[in-house]
C-alpha cells in the first residue's frame, strides 16, 4: 500500500470517528432522560437551560431500600463511559480498573450511575446540543456554567432514579469539584464522599493553564466565533494545541523525563526541521489529534471555564463553612507528584473538614505518575477505595 | 463488657489497654499518632467509640484507612490546630509526644481540643535509665528506647515528674496517672510521684483541660 493511501486510510478513518462522536451528542449511546421545557435548570448566572437533556450510565442493581448507589463524576475530558468500551473510541471505560464487578467500586454490590456532565459533549446538554430559540446548535450562546449547576443537574438525575440519598459520591479532579459541591450543596444526600486529586479552588495557576487552552481553541480561525458545527472546518489544531499544554499537566516531570527523555522518533538525528523530531512531540501530537476526534471544543472552553469559576471558599464565606453540619464520611484521596491539585491543595479540604469536626481521612498516596495517578492502576489507592468502601458499606447495611 | 488480648488478630498492648479502660463507652476519640490502627480498633470494637486518627506515616496511613479506619495523614504538631475546641471527648497521644517538635503547644491543643486528654510516654526517669548514664556516662539505650541519640527521633524525652510540671504549668488538671512497667503491669504505687519515676517504666496521664479556679 502507498504512503498516501494509508494517510488517507487515517484521515477517512479520524473523520468517522470524529462523525461518531457529533451523533453523540443528539444520540448518545447511553441511557438518556429528558426534561421539559417547563422543568428549566436555573443556573447560577441567573439563566435557564430547556431543555434538559442528561446522559448516563449504570452498573449492577439498585437494591430495594435505594441505598447502595454510588454516582461517579467525571473529570474535564472524561464522560459517562466510566466502565464499559467507549461507543466512540472503542477504547476501555476511563476507570475501568476501579468500577465493576469485584472490583475496589463492586458493581456486584453497587449501583453505579455516572453521567455525561452539562455542558459536556456525549450526549447532556451542552453548547452543540440545539439551541431551541434559534433551532441551531448553541455555540457560545450556551449560558456560562459552573461546578454547582453540573451537580445541580446530576441531583436531576438522582432524582430522576428515585434516589434519596446516595451511599457515595466519587471523582478525581473536576469530577472531586464535583463531589465537594455535592456534599455543600445537598449534605443529606450523600452518605459517603471521596474527593481525590482535586482542591476547593481553582488557583491562579490551573486558571493559567486554562486560558491559554481556551485561546488556543479561539484563535485557530475554525473556531468561527464558536458557530462552525454547520460548517466543514472544526478548530482542531487550536483544540489540539489545548489538549497537548494540558496534557503536560496531567504528568510529572519525572514520568516524562522516565518515558521519554530526549529520545527521537523514528529517526537517528536531528531533522533540522520542525518535525516531531523527539518523542515526546510526537507524543503530545497524538494526544492532541486522538483529542479533537471525540471533544467538542466548545464544550472544552466552557467547562474549563466552570473550573475556573469553583470556589468553595468564595460561595460559602469561609471554606469550612461549606461542610457545616455535615454527616458526610470523607476520604481525601491527594498524589505526591500531582502538581496540579497538589497535595497542599487537598489538605486544605482536610484542614476545613477537621474544623466542622467532620469524619474524614486523608490518604496521600506515593506516585510518580503526576495528576493523572488517579486514573491509572495504583496498589495502594485501589486498597484505600476498597477499604473505606467496604467500611462504610457495613455501617449503611449494605450486604 | 469482656475484654479480649487479641483484636483483628494482634495482641493489645499494654499502655492501649490501660488507655482504653480510661475511655468512656460511645465517645468521640482522636487518636494522634495512631500508628497502624490498633488502639483505635480496640476502643473501637470494645467501647464503640466514635473514632478517628491523625498518622504521619503514609504507609501507616493507607493501611488504616483500608482498613474502615477514619484516619488522615499528618502531624501533632502542624495538624491539630484545624480542630474546633472540645471537638472530642478524648484525644489520645500515646507513646508520641517525645517526637513532638513543641510538647508544650502539642499538649495545649490536645487539651483545647479535648475535653480530656490521654497522654502515654517512656518514663527518662526510670532507674534502669538514671543507672545507666551514671555507669556508662553515655546516652541511656533500653529495650523501650533503643536508639543511638543521633538517630532517635525522640528530641523530648521527660521524666513522669517533668511531665506532671508541664501540667501544672499548663493548669491542667490530672484526673488519673497510672505507671507500668515492662511486662506492661501496673504499678501499685499511687500517690508517690517519686517512686512511680523511678520504678515505672511508662506512664499514662488521663488530664482535663484548666477550670476556672474559684478565688476563695
Amino acid at each position: 500500500m502507498a504512503a498516501s493511501d494509508t494517510r488517507n486510510d487515517g484521515a477517512a478513518r479520524q473523520q468517522a470517528q470524529a462523525d461518531a462522536a457529533l451523533r453523540q451528542v443528539t444520540e448518545p449511546e447511553s441511557q438518556v432522560v429528558r426534561f421539559p421545557d417547563n422543568e428549566p435548570l436555573q443556573l447560577d448566572s441567573g439563566r435557564d437551560i430547556a431543555p434538559l437533556t442528561i446522559a448516563y450510565q449504570t452498573y449492577g442493581t439498585l437494591n430495594a431500600d435505594k441505598s447502595n448507589a454510588i454516582l461517579i463524576c467525571h473529570a474535564l475530558t472524561g464522560d459517562q463511559h466510566v466502565a464499559n468500551t467507549h461507543p466512540v473510541t472503542g477504547k476501555g471505560g476511563w476507570w475501568a480498573t476501579l468500577v465493576g464487578p469485584g472490583k475496589p467500586v463492586d458493581t456486584d454490590r453497587f449501583f453505579v450511575i455516572c453521567a455525561n456532565i452539562l455542558g459536556g459533549c456525549m450526549g447532556s446538554t451542552g453548547p452543540a446540543s440545539v439551541n431551541p430559540a434559534t433551532d441551531k446548535p448553541y455555540g457560545v450562546d450556551f449560558p456560562v456554567i459552573t461546578i454547582g449547576d453540573m451537580v445541580k443537574a446530576q441531583a436531576r438525575l438522582v432524582d430522576y432514579l428515585g434516589i434519596d440519598q446516595l451511599f457515595s459520591v466519587i471523582g478525581g479532579s473536576m469530577g472531586g469539584m464535583q463531589a465537594l459541591q455535592w456534599c455543600a450543596r445537598y449534605k443529606e444526600r450523600v452518605f459517603t464522599a471521596m474527593p481525590i486529586a482535586t482542591a476547593p479552588w481553582h488557583t491562579a495557576q490551573n486558571i493559567a493553564f486554562h486560558e491559554v487552552g481556551r485561546q488556543a481553541v479561539m484563535a485557530d480561525p475554525d473556531w468561527q466565533g464558536g458557530a462552525y458545527y454547520n460548517t466543514k472546518a472544526r478548530p482542531a489544531r487550536g483544540l489540539a494545541v489545548a489538549r497537548m499544554a494540558a496534557h503536560i499537566t496531567y504528568l510529572s516531570e519525572k514520568a516524562l523525563q522516565d518515558k521519554f527523555g530526549r529520545g527521537l522518533q523514528n529517526r537517528d538525528a536531528h531533522s533540522f526541521s520542525f518535525d516531531a523530531d523527539f518523542k515526546i512531540e510526537s507524543y503530545l501530537r497524538h494526544q492532541g489529534s486522538t483529542f479533537v476526534d471525540r471533544f467538542d471544543a466548545n464544550s472544552y472552553l466552557y467547562i474549563t471555564r466552570a473550573m475556573d469559576y469553583f470556589d468553595l471558599e468564595a460561595e460559602y464565606g469561609k471554606l469550612a463553612a461549606a461542610f457545616n453540619g455535615t454527616k458526610t464520611q470523607f476520604c481525601v484521596v491527594s498524589f505526591t507528584s500531582d502538581w496540579l491539585y497538589p497535595t497542599r491543595d487537598n489538605k486544605e479540604i482536610v484542614k476545613a473538614l477537621n474544623g466542622v469536626a467532620a469524619n474524614v481521612s486523608f490518604v496521600e498516596i506515593e506516585s510518580d505518575k503526576g495528576h493523572d495517578a488517579f486514573l491509572l492502576e495504583e496498589e495502594v489507592f485501589f486498597a484505600t477505595v476498597r477499604g473505606f468502601l467496604n467500611a462504610a458499606a457495613k455501617k449503611r447495611g449494605i450486604a | 463488657m469482656s475484654t479480649q488480648d487479641h483484636i483483628a488478630d494482634r495482641p493489645v498492648r499494654a499502655d492501649h489497654r490501660l488507655i482504653a479502660e480510661m475511655v468512656a463507652p460511645g465517645s468521640r476519640v482522636l487518636d494522634v499518632g495512631c500508628g497502624d490502627g490498633a488502639l483505635l480498633e480496640l476502643l473501637i470494637s470494645e467501647k464503640a467509640v466514635d473514632g478517628r486518627g491523625v498518622e504521619i506515616s503514609r504507609d501507616n496511613v493507607n493501611a488504616c484507612v483500608a482498613r474502615g479506619l477514619s484516619v488522615i495523614q499528618g502531624d501533632a504538631d502542624q495538624d491539630l490546630s484545624g480542630y474546633p475546641d472540645k471537638a472530642f471527648d478524648y484525644v489520645v497521644l500515646s507513646l508520641t509526644i517525645q517526637a513532638t517538635r513543641q510538647p508544650k503547644a502539642v499538649l495545649e491543643n490536645l487539651l483545647r481540643i479535648g475535653r480530656r486528654a490521654i497522654v502515654s510516654f517512656p518514663n527518662f526517669g526510670h532507674w534502669k535509665i538514671r543507672t545507666a548514664l551514671l555507669l556508662t556516662g553515655r546516652m541511656p539505650r533500653t529495650p523501650n528506647l533503643p536508639e543511638t541519640w543521633f538517630d532517635s527521633q525522640d528530641s523530648h524525652l521527660c521524666t513522669i515528674k517533668d511531665f506532671s510540671d508541664l501540667v501544672t504549668i499548663l493548669n491542667a488538671e490530672v484526673e488519673d496517672a497510672v505507671a507500668f512497667n515492662s511486662r506492661g503491669q501496673r504499678l501499685a504505687i499511687k500517690n508517690s510521684l517519686s517512686l512511680q519515676n523511678l520504678l515505672g517504666e511508662k506512664a499514662v496521664f488521663l488530664l482535663a483541660p484548666q477550670v476556672p479556679r474559684s478565688s476563695g
